[in-house]
């Protein structure tokens, strides 16, 4: 597994790392909790075919900034900057989790951003009847097990690299936390729904099967609420960040639907 | 030197299975264990004691804000406060204070402590704490990204409704506000009522309190030993800030249970000592460290350096797990003082002295602890305890002491006389 080639590009001020690696045409991707403290297996699928860029959002792995936001206009503004700053403007998007929730709002309300779109467990809605977990209050044993069908994957993704500066790697880890809090505290809902009919672009959305986060059957809603053609598919075993369980699988999965 | 009575009104009838049945006594505590025809008589003991407290010459009576909490029945202390200022004549009335993010708008608070400030006649000190992850974050449901910058614009906001004279515009980054002008204004004007910041460790805090002037109180169950340390780096920062040793610029929360004897004390205060200790300091650990609640900063230091582990001792989840729950280890450990009036006289000089506070926070209620019993405690100290302590730091001066009004100019409050219904 080579390294990406890393850049930064400017968000109000602040530098936000992007990642580039592969050939082809391009393809975004916007990460889960957690952002990417490392580079993963399930992007060096995709660019095997693809020219995948993987900009950080403010606050998360690599990137500063998430302080100056305080709206949801804030952070789909900055984001948007991001994605445009980043070259995506125009290609294929994949988000997941926290940075599946921006990517459809990407496809909402800047249509012409986004080509075909993929989400993967998407924040944004939230369900009385089937309430999702709370990512912010968990034990540090528990945790890992609401993140990953498999808990190793997600200590592995947090795990400070040989050489990492002690003092700063566990903060950067929970400031990527507080990015996702900042943003989408207490429930996860940023009232997405009222946006999701405004998606033309074709969206696939992936969701894992033992998802303990968000459960499953919010697909349906995604489903059922965007405009473009839309599909939904269960990653077997695979939880919450399917892309950290199930690489191989879920990485074949979006190309076929991107093509 | 101060001495404060301070409440907490615990909820005091937790089952003695309740660590095992129960994952934490805040935030998802259930229901099902609070009887509200309990807590009629717990809320009119607890205000018996802090009224009773008053009697015996205590300098201040306190109480505090919390949420979801089987140890603390205080959503709004506010609301004891101004029963208390009816209540009480001379005694300060700290309220310890008001969460300042959680109003909405935060008006309400200059509001709230300025009718305290007036109807008792100048009394209010105004404690205005960040508040805990688990009454902020979880049971208020605040952004723990935003909830200190909020708390630092609402205080700023609170501070201009109290001393700016006309109506003001407030363009915050959180709150704007087109009218603000507050009615009724607080007697203690020149500028303002005091206002003191309960705190954990944070070198941020003790710096912001030395540059507002400001009381800076810590407030944690462990302590004057596992306190000394955080106090000691409270004064060095002042030293560094060329602030003077004037031990009036801090606090120090105390438990304390004096009786005639060390034995005597030992059992008439181990069982509420063990049910604070162990019931009501059962918080799920869950709900210690939601995410940018502790400034990075912070995180810094406490990675780096020894500081942490004293600044952790005011969060109670994070070394609640680790800390003593019996009655043995409690007073080894210096959390609660015992002894005979002699022996608790000269401990109390001794964390005077040792971290240097001139305002002393005693908690003679915990846990369980019956209203006679809290009397005896109360009464045994206010006779045999505080005249020999009181002139501890008679050298200083308190410059943040609220300054009522004359007594010859305060109201006079007829005695409370209850209408009692003759039985049929």
């Amino acid at each position: 597994m080579s390294e990406p080639r890393t850049t930064t590009v400017d968000v109000n001020g602040h530098a936000c790392r992007v990642w580039t690696k592969g050939k082809g045409p391009k393809l975004g991707f916007l990460a889960g909790l957690g952002g990417l403290p490392r580079w993963l297996p399930f992007l060096d699928r995709l660019a095997e075919t693809r020219t995948v860029i993987a900009p950080s959002l403010p606050g998360y792995p690599g990137a500063m900034g998430h302080t100056e936001l305080d709206t949801h206009l804030d952070w789909v503004l900055a984001v948007r900057q991001l994605v445009d700053k980043a070259g995506l403007a125009g290609a294929d998007l994949v988000g997941a989790s926290v940075g599946g929730a921006f990517a459809a709002e990407m496809a909402a309300i800047f249509p012409d951003r986004v080509a075909k779109l993929v989400l993967i467990s998407p924040f944004g809605l939230f369900d009385d009847k089937e309430p999702a977990a709370d990512p912010w209050a968990q034990r540090k044993d528990v945790l890992p097990g609401l993140m990953c069908a498999d808990p190793a994957r997600w200590s592995e993704l947090v795990a400070a690299p040989e050489g990492a500066n002690s003092v700063e790697w566990p903060i950067e880890m929970t400031r990527a936390s507080e990015a996702a809090a900042r943003a989408f505290w207490p429930l996860g809902n940023t009232r997405l729904e009222k946006r999701l009919g405004l998606i033309a672009a074709p969206t696939l959305i992936l969701w894992g099967e033992g998802d303990a986060l968000l459960p499953p059957s919010y697909a349906a809603k995604f489903a059922g609420a965007i405009n473009g053609k839309t599909r939904v598919e269960t990653v077997a075993g695979a939880g919450h960040l399917a892309y950290l369980d199930q690489p191989d699988a879920v990485a074949r999965a979006v190309l076929a639907h991107i093509g | 030197m101060k001495l404060m009575w301070f409440h907490l009104m615990p909820y005091t009838e937790l089952p003695a299975d309740f660590n095992k049945k129960h994952p934490s006594v805040w935030v998802d505590i259930h229901s099902s264990l609070f009887d509200p025809r309990r807590a009629h008589h717990m809320y009119n003991d607890f205000m018996d004691e802090l009224e009773y407290a008053a009697e015996l010459g205590y300098d201040a009576v306190c109480v505090n804000e919390h949420h979801s909490n089987g140890y603390g029945l205080m959503p709004s202390p506010n609301l004891i406060a101004s029963s208390l200022a009816r209540r009480t004549t001379d005694t300060a009335l700290c309220v310890m204070g008001n969460s300042l993010a959680l109003y909405n708008p935060p008006t309400r608070v200059a509001e709230e402590f300025a009718m305290i400030d007036c109807i008792s006649g100048g009394r209010l000190i105004a404690g205005f704490p960040v508040g805990s992850p688990m009454d902020t974050c979880y049971a208020y449901g605040q952004n723990p990204s935003l909830l200190r910058e909020r708390y630092l614009e609402a205080h700023d906001l609170v501070k201009k409704a109290w001393t700016e004279k006309e109506t003001f515009a407030f363009n915050g980054r959180y709150n704007q506000q087109r009218y603000v002008n507050i009615w009724p204004r607080p007697i203690q004007n020149d500028p303002h009522p005091p206002i003191w910041i309960p705190g954990g460790g944070s070198v941020e805090t003790w710096r912001w309190c030395a540059e507002m002037d400001y009381v800076y109180c810590y407030l944690s169950y462990y302590g004057y030993k596992a306190g000394l340390h955080t106090m000691q780096g409270f004064w060095k920062e002042m030293e560094k800030l060329g602030k003077d040793r004037n031990p009036y610029r801090a606090g120090f929360l105390q438990f304390v249970g004096v009786a005639e004897s060390r034995q005597q004390a030992l059992d008439l205060y181990s069982e509420p000592a063990e049910y604070f200790y162990g019931r009501c300091l059962h918080i799920d650990p869950r709900f210690a460290t939601p995410p940018g609640y502790t400034t990075e900063a912070t995180q810094r230091a406490g990675i780096q350096s020894m500081v942490s582990k004293a600044a952790d001792v005011a969060n109670p989840a994070t070394k609640a797990a680790l800390k003593a729950t019996n009655m043995k280890d409690i007073v080894d450990g210096g959390y609660v003082l015992i002894g005979s009036p002699d022996e608790v006289v000269e401990q109390i000089r001794h964390v005077g002295i040792s971290l240097n506070v001139g305002n002393l926070m005693l908690l003679l209620q915990y846990g369980n602890m019956s209203k006679e019993t809290t009397k005896y405690n109360t009464r045994l100290f206010a006779e045999k305890v505080m005249p020999k302590v009181k002139d501890l730091f008679e050298e200083w001066q308190h410059e943040w002491w609220p300054k009522p009004m004359a007594k010859a100019q305060r109201a006079a409050i007829p005695a409370f006389r209850p209408q009692t219904v003759a039985a049929e």
